[in-house]
This record gives C-alpha cells, structure tokens and sequence, in this order.
C-alpha cells in the first residue's frame, strides 16, 4: 500500500458513548468515569459543569477520577423496554466511594432479584457496544460484580 | 390573595378515542360549564395543559368551543402538566386578575407503548446500556430501593393495584374496569421488577376541565363551591443520587409540607387523599411522602386496608391512575374533578363513595430527567 492510499483510510477510532467516560490513551491505562467535585459544597458530580446544582457556586470545581468499583444501592430488572433493545436486563444504580452514583448495566450475573444483593461490591468493565455512522467504535461502561 | 373555588368540574371517560384530542377536551370544558351554570362567553381566562401537543392546545380547543379572544396560557409539566394548569388558573383568580376562568387538560396517547421508547431507538440512545431511563425503570428502582430500606415486599405493592382496580370497576369514567385479585396482579407479566404489568399504568385518550371563580361571587353559580385551600407547586431539589435515580420523594415531602402550612391543617385532616400512582411502587412510596403514616410503614398502611374507601385515610378512591387511566395532561386535572365529586357527595356509586368527605388532597408529579409536583388541597 503506498503512503497516499494508507493516509486517505479512514482511521478507526474507539469513542466513549458519554462524556464523562475516559478511555485509555496509552498502554497501561484503564478506562476511568471523570467529573468535577464543588470546593464550595463538596458534592462531586460526573461530567463538566459550570455552576453546582447543589449550592450554586459557580466554577468552584476541581477533577475528579472516579473509582472503578463501587455498591450496588438499587436496581430494577427491565423485561420490557423500547423495541430491538434485548430483555431481561438490569438497571443498577452504583454508589462510588467518591460521594457520585451512575445509572449502567449491571452484568455477567444472571438477573434474579435473589442473586443482587444490596451494597453488593461492583467493578466497572468496557465494553464496544457498536459502530458510529463513521465506522468508529463506540464503547460504554459496565458494572459486574467483582472479583475478591 | 382572594379565596378560589371550584364551581364546575367535568371530565371525559379515559380510553381511547377516534375523534381528535380538542373534541376531547371540548367535551370536558362543555360539562364543566354546564356543571358551574356558566355560558363559554362569561370565561376571561383558558389555561390549557396538553404534553404531547403543546404549541397552541388552548387555541385549538376555542376553535371548538367558542373563538372569544380570551387569553390563553399554554402548560406542559411532563405529568404534572394539568394540575399545573389549574394552578395558574387558581393564582390569576386569587390575585385579582381573573373572575371566572377554566384550566382544561387533555392528551391523546393512542397505543404509543412506554412513554420515551422513540427516543429510546436512536442511535446515540444510551437505553438498555447504561441501564433504563424509561418510566416502568424509574419507579421500579424506587419501589426496589423502599424494600432496601424498609423491607417492603412485592405483594404490598401489588396490593394497590388490587385496590385501586377495585374502585375504578365502580367508576364509569374509569379506562380499565376490572377486577384483580392479588394473584392476578402477581402473575401478570413482569415489566420492570417488581412492576408486573397490572401494577404499571396504562397510556390514554382523555380531558378534565374546571371551572374556577372567586369565593365570594361561588354562590351565584353553585349551591356546592369547592374552597381550593392549597395550591403547590414545587421541583426536584438537589439529593445525592438524583442524576442517577430520579427522585418522586423529596418534592413531593415538600410539597405537602407547603400545602398543609397553607392549608392550616395536617395529614390527619384529611378524608380523601388522590394521589400520583403512576405505578404501584409509588403509591407506598407516597403514603409516607405526604404523611399519612411514619416512615417506612407505607407497606403496612396498605396491608392494614387504611387507604380503602372506608378505611382510615382513603386513596384513590377513583381508581387512581392504573385503572381510572394517565392522559398524561389531563391527569392533574381529572385528580381535582374527582375530590370536588367526593367532597360533593356525587362519586356517582354507593360503593366509592367517601363517608362524610370533607377535605381531599389532590397530588401529581412528572418525573423523568427532572421532576414537577403539586399538590391541590380541596375543603368543603
């Protein structure tokens, strides 16, 4: 292949389904869910934000890198949902020890309430779900239980 | 702020309907203002809540019900869009700026299936990956996380679905009038544990109007005015987990904290409660959110039968949402109509009517990225 017809192929990008997800950028790193913690309140939030929803103080914020494991608080098993989205599956809410809780899947585990168990140890995983209308590779994030 | 009473309510069976949604509403309105005494032409104000079709509802409904040129303000509140309405019908009267005005809400939903499930396919939807954001979703998390903390099981909620389908089976303007047993309840399909399909409400066709007017001028109008003696609204204040898990509580525990203050009365005041039970998770969830029992025995409340029609505190007694049907900007509305009709003596059959109703609490609430509640206390 010559330098011309290897510059005019489209390159391939993985690309997080949100903002606040951080993919790696280097052998080594792990993906990590990204946000900002107010200096005025304390309250950490995912994602950039200019005022804080808890006590208004504006641009008060520094980063914050969130933990890859967490609680599972609450959850619900979704048996019917929006058509072509396939069922049973379940919608967890995880507290992170950083004081910020996220809304994803919780998964390799089959979904019986039996088997979730309240504060349960939960570890986030990536995963590509599909491909943009560019052809990149879009990656969400995931929670399972995890590993002792 | 003057004192505002209800001199007409009217109301359209909740189902679903060929002819179109302004028809609907029309009808609500024309048995509102026969119910009040009161010509179209006497109204100074329309307040018209509709979610799906909002841009001008109210002047599509004059275009049925009579071109006056009045003005018209136009609501949408997710499911608090009706109740929504009839506040801001309630606050032009006690302000002065209005004498006799109508707040209507109506919606037609057809058979569109969970609310959000369009949005829900596009590509860049993040439904089904990073868990559900569709309504069955939301208020079954919250029903899972009153069992976390309270121990509440999956046959206490499904009992307010066996309740609230009792007594919408008496009341002719209910959408779904059937009777269910617990077992019938439990076994019906799971949508969302532990919300199996009879405890999740169904999507509608359906309007309610009201009439209002100053206190002082009720009389000429009606021999039975309606005080409206607490009008509320609130949104979701900041908790911890709200970005993640919408929350139905806080504002609705603020919300009644307001209205009892404005009402002068407490919980215990009350003979009817209709309340927003979208789903039957939050119905319990409710019961303690407007103090009608301590925290966490919600459960109990339903397990004791303290909310039937001849219990303790009666809820829902028009069937609620999940029988008598949730036109989504009609609903707020259709909540005020039935409190005026039980504190009337008129719930129509003997077998929902409320013993001695004297003073009724109205609640609604939308919740989906982002919440609105009111509340409505009705004194007669």
């Amino acid at each position: 292949m010559t330098e011309a017809a290897k510059s005019a192929e489209p390159t391939k990008k993985a690309r997080p389904i949100v903002p606040y997800l951080k993919l790696p950028e280097k052998e080594g790193e792990e993906a990590v869910l990204v946000g900002v913690r107010c200096k005025a309140c304390g309250k950490a939030f995912l994602g950039e934000r200019l005022v804080c929803p808890n006590c208004t103080a504006i641009n008060q914020f520094e980063p914050v890198t969130f933990s890859r494991t967490g609680e599972l608080y609450a959850y619900t098993i979704v048996y019917q949902s929006a058509p072509g989205i396939p069922v049973p599956y379940i919608s967890a809410i995880i507290d992170l020890p950083e004081g910020v809780s996220v809304r994803a899947n919780l998964v390799d585990i089959e979904p019986r309430p039996e088997n979730l168990k309240f504060g349960m140890k939960v570890e986030m995983v990536t995963r590509k779900v599909r491909e943009d209308s560019e052809g990149n590779d879009v990656i969400a994030f995931f929670f399972r239980p995890a590993v002792q | 702020m003057r004192e505002v009473a209800v001199i007409g309510v009217g109301m359209v069976k909740f189902g679903r309907y060929d002819k179109s949604v302004w028809e609907l509403a029309r009808d609500a309105i024309l048995e509102a203002l026969q119910d009040a005494g009161v010509e179209f032409k006497k109204v100074e104000a329309l307040y018209s809540g509709n979610m799906y079709r909002t841009n001008l509802s109210g002047q599509q409904i004059l275009q049925q019900i009579g071109l006056t040129g009045i003005p018209v303000v136009n609501v949408v509140n997710a499911c608090a869009t009706g109740s929504t309405a009839v506040r801001e019908a309630y606050l032009a009267v006690a302000m002065g700026l209005h004498d006799i005005v109508v707040a209507v809400g109506s919606e037609q939903m057809g058979k569109m299936g969970l609310l959000g499930a369009d949005a829900a396919r596009r590509e860049e939807s993040v439904e089904g990956i990073l868990g559900s954001g569709l309504m069955p979703a939301i208020f079954s998390t919250a029903g899972v996380e009153h069992m976390r903390k309270y121990g509440t099981t999956i046959e206490q909620f499904a009992k307010v679905s066996v309740k609230n389908h009792k007594y919408g089976y008496y009341n002719p303007r209910s959408q779904y009038r059937v009777i269910l047993s617990l077992e019938d309840v439990l076994n019906s399909r799971m949508i969302s544990y532990p919300n199996t399909l009879y405890m999740c409400c169904p999507t509608g066709d359906g309007a309610a109007a009201v009439v209002l007017a100053p206190m002082s001028r009720a009389r000429e109008f009606t021999s039975k005015p309606v005080k409206i003696a607490a009008s509320v609204l609130t949104t979701d204040p900041y908790t911890d987990r709200v970005f993640a898990l919408p929350d139905p509580n806080t504002m609705t525990r603020n919300a009644a904290k307001l209205a009892y203050e404005q009402a002068g009365i407490g919980p215990e005041d009350l003979d009817l409660v209709e309340l927003h039970d979208c789903f039957a998770t939050a119905e319990i969830l409710h019961y303690e959110n407007l103090g009608l029992c301590p925290e966490g025995e919600g459960g109990r409340l339903i397990d004791e039968g303290a909310t039937e029609v001849d219990g303790r505190i009666p809820v829902n007694i028009s069937g609620g949402l999940l029988s008598l049907g949730h036109p989504i900007g009609a609903t707020g509305v259709s909540k005020i109509c039935e409190c005026v009709w039980q504190l009337r003596g008129e719930a129509q059959t003997p077998d929902r009517q409320v013993p001695d109703c004297k003073v009724a609490l109205a609640h609604t609430i939308g919740l989906a990225s982002g919440g609105a509640c009111t509340i409505h206390i009705l004194v007669r």
